[in-house]
């Protein structure tokens, strides 16, 4: 218990939010072991950012805890503090700054020892790709650079927890490929909660999913875990001389019906429910053609889109 | 951590062209005021030498110029404060600062002290003038202290209102407006309201309306008094101001 303890960076409970009437966030809670990245999910609107605002002490929670590597950080915010690093949706950058003074100064803010200073300053300068921009001044750079120049701030003091909200938002597909790579390699030494709506990269990315949705988690699981996360309740079904998706529908057990391709169908079944059989068997007595059964390895858009919408 | 947030403040304000306007402006003013009342002094110094007890160069020259250093100040102080909290949470900056390891009073702390050692600067530049009068003349250096005394104290008092206004909004020019329609009211305030109230015997609410006027807590110091209720009037306007502000930030962050 006390080993696992020790892995955990990041440690947040019940963490719940009203604005007035509305609960943005409700009982999210979310562990982060060390060196792992999280990818953190949901539509619009869904209390991600809201969330990360709670748990970077931007926001007080209604109820709930956060801990940073065990510090409670609505009891000792500033020691809690100082083991995160947090780049929000809109980069908090100085404008009229360089680069490289915008850095000191996130190192100073973060307590980096006046001697480690410089080093520190250049090493996150360096790692981020921004050594040949380092003497510009930050309003001058391109929308790439300046979110590097984010991240470069949420690292510069070797934090435990890196939290970057949407962080690959308006680049352009070289850039969002270089800022990936730096996000896994931040992976490998610090634990790293990337929010973001953008699928693929989670999958490339991260360790784990947490699907929120409407200010609840629907979903928790690594990677592997979610590509069997529909495992035996999607089949991929196969008809020569398909019928009306009407009529698959109405098999008991059957949740959902969907074209998968050219007479390749996707069902989906009712919690807890195998229907494969019921339809080999109304496929054989109705004739239709049956050449294909198969479970359906979902991906993480599939997985999304039924969380996230099955309510709606 | 107050000094890393005080040098971010001055150099962000050296960075703008808003802080050099304001800087030279008041140069230019002040200089010109100061070199219009040596010049009546010049002009009536043959009267004076004929009357005993006579007012020095000091009292009639350095006197009125701190006391439109103050007015100057009035103006200059809404324009300085206004980005300083308004403008970073309009760009989204705060944020850094809210996410980093410091506390809100750090915070306001080191934004004041950014604040008021620009406001220094230009009181330092002020008081300049008058010292250039050592090449012929002789000086009050005790009134001379006691005018740049006030003018720091009032300039505190102002930077703290500023702060305080550019906390309550996001639009730094409606900031602006709000300082100086405090500065404004509390002068108009205290003005009239002190002098009424302590004509009917009310000496209570007086000294209320005076701990609200920063102009009339000024004047002891312009006669070279160092008058505690004043210092302290100042000094207590300063502090309310900041904890208001800091208590602001961080409702800031209770709401959302």
């Amino acid at each position: 218990m006390t080993n696992t303890a020790a892995d955990t960076t990041l440690y947040a409970q019940g963490l719940t939010r009203s604005f007035g009437a509305h609960r943005a966030v409700d009982a999210v809670s979310i562990e982060l072991k060390r060196g792992e990245i999280l990818g953190f999910l949901g539509p619009n609107g869904a209390g991600k950012t809201t969330t990360m605002r709670m748990l970077t002490g931007n926001l007080a929670p209604s109820s709930g805890s956060v801990a940073i590597c065990g510090v409670d950080l609505l009891e000792r915010p500033v020691a809690a503090k100082l083991r995160m690093g947090y780049l929000p949706e809109h980069p908090p950058l100085y404008r009229e700054l360089t680069v490289s003074e915008y850095i000191e100064l996130a190192a100073r803010l973060h307590r980096v020892n006046r001697g480690a200073l410089r080093q520190a300053t250049s090493d996150a300068i360096a790692r981020c790709g921004l050594s040949e921009v380092a003497r510009r001044v930050i309003g001058t750079l391109s929308k790439g650079y300046q979110q590097r120049v984010g991240i470069a701030q949420a690292i510069v003091h070797q934090p435990d927890v890196v939290i970057l909200d949407e962080p690959t938002v308006g680049l352009d597909p070289n850039q969002i490929r270089e800022i990936r790579a730096l996000i896994r390699e931040l992976g490998a030494q610090h634990s790293v909660i990337l929010s973001t709506h953008i699928l693929p990269e989670v999958e490339s990315v991260c360790d784990r999913v947490q699907i929120l949705h409407h200010g609840v988690t629907v979903f928790i699981d690594t990677i592997g875990g979610l590509k069997q996360f529909h495992g035996g309740r999607m089949v991929l079904l196969g008809l020569k001389r398909p019928p009306p998706l009407s009529e698959i529908a109405a098999i008991a057990g059957v949740a959902r019906v969907e074209a998968a391709g050219e007479q390749l169908l996707r069902v989906s079944f009712s919690n807890d429910a195998d229907a494969s059989e019921a339809l080999a068997r109304h496929a054989v007595e109705k004739s239709w053609g049956l050449y294909q059964l198969a479970p359906a390895q979902s991906s993480l858009e599939d997985v999304f889109a039924l969380l996230t919408q099955k309510e709606d | 951590m107050i000094c890393t947030i005080a040098g971010k403040e001055l150099k962000t304000l050296f960075a703008s062209t808003l802080a050099w306007i304001v800087l030279t402006l008041t140069q230019l003013a002040l200089a010109f005021g100061f070199l219009k009342r040596l010049d009546d002094y010049m002009q009536i110094q043959p009267q004076l030498i004929r009357v005993p007890d006579a007012p020095g160069v000091t009292e009639l020259v350095a006197g009125p110029l701190f006391a439109a250093t103050a007015i100057v100040l009035l103006f200059a102080v809404p324009l300085l404060a206004m980005r300083m909290i308004a403008e970073e949470r309009n760009n989204q900056t705060l944020v850094l600062l809210m996410s980093a390891p410091l506390s809100m009073t750090q915070l306001v702390l080191g934004k004041f002290a950014g604040l008021l050692a620009f406001l220094l600067l230009i009181i330092a530049m002020t008081a300049l003038m008058p010292l250039t009068l050592l090449v012929g003349a002789h000086l009050d250096f005790g009134l001379l202290a006691s005018l740049v005394l006030g003018v720091a104290l009032l300039a505190a008092a102002f930077a703290a209102i500023g702060l305080y206004a550019s906390s309550l909004t996001a639009h730094p020019l409606a900031a602006a407006m709000i300082a100086f329609g405090m500065l404004l009211g509390m002068l108009l305030a205290g003005e009239t309201a002190a002098e009424g109230l302590r004509g009917r015997g009310w000496q209570v609410p007086a000294a209320f309306a005076q701990l609200l006027s920063p102009l009339k807590n000024f004047e002891p110091f312009a006669r070279g008094v160092l008058d505690s209720n004043s210092v302290a009037c100042l000094l207590l306007l300063t502090a309310g101001f900041l904890i208001l502000t800091i208590r602001r930030l961080d409702t800031a962050r209770l709401r959302g």
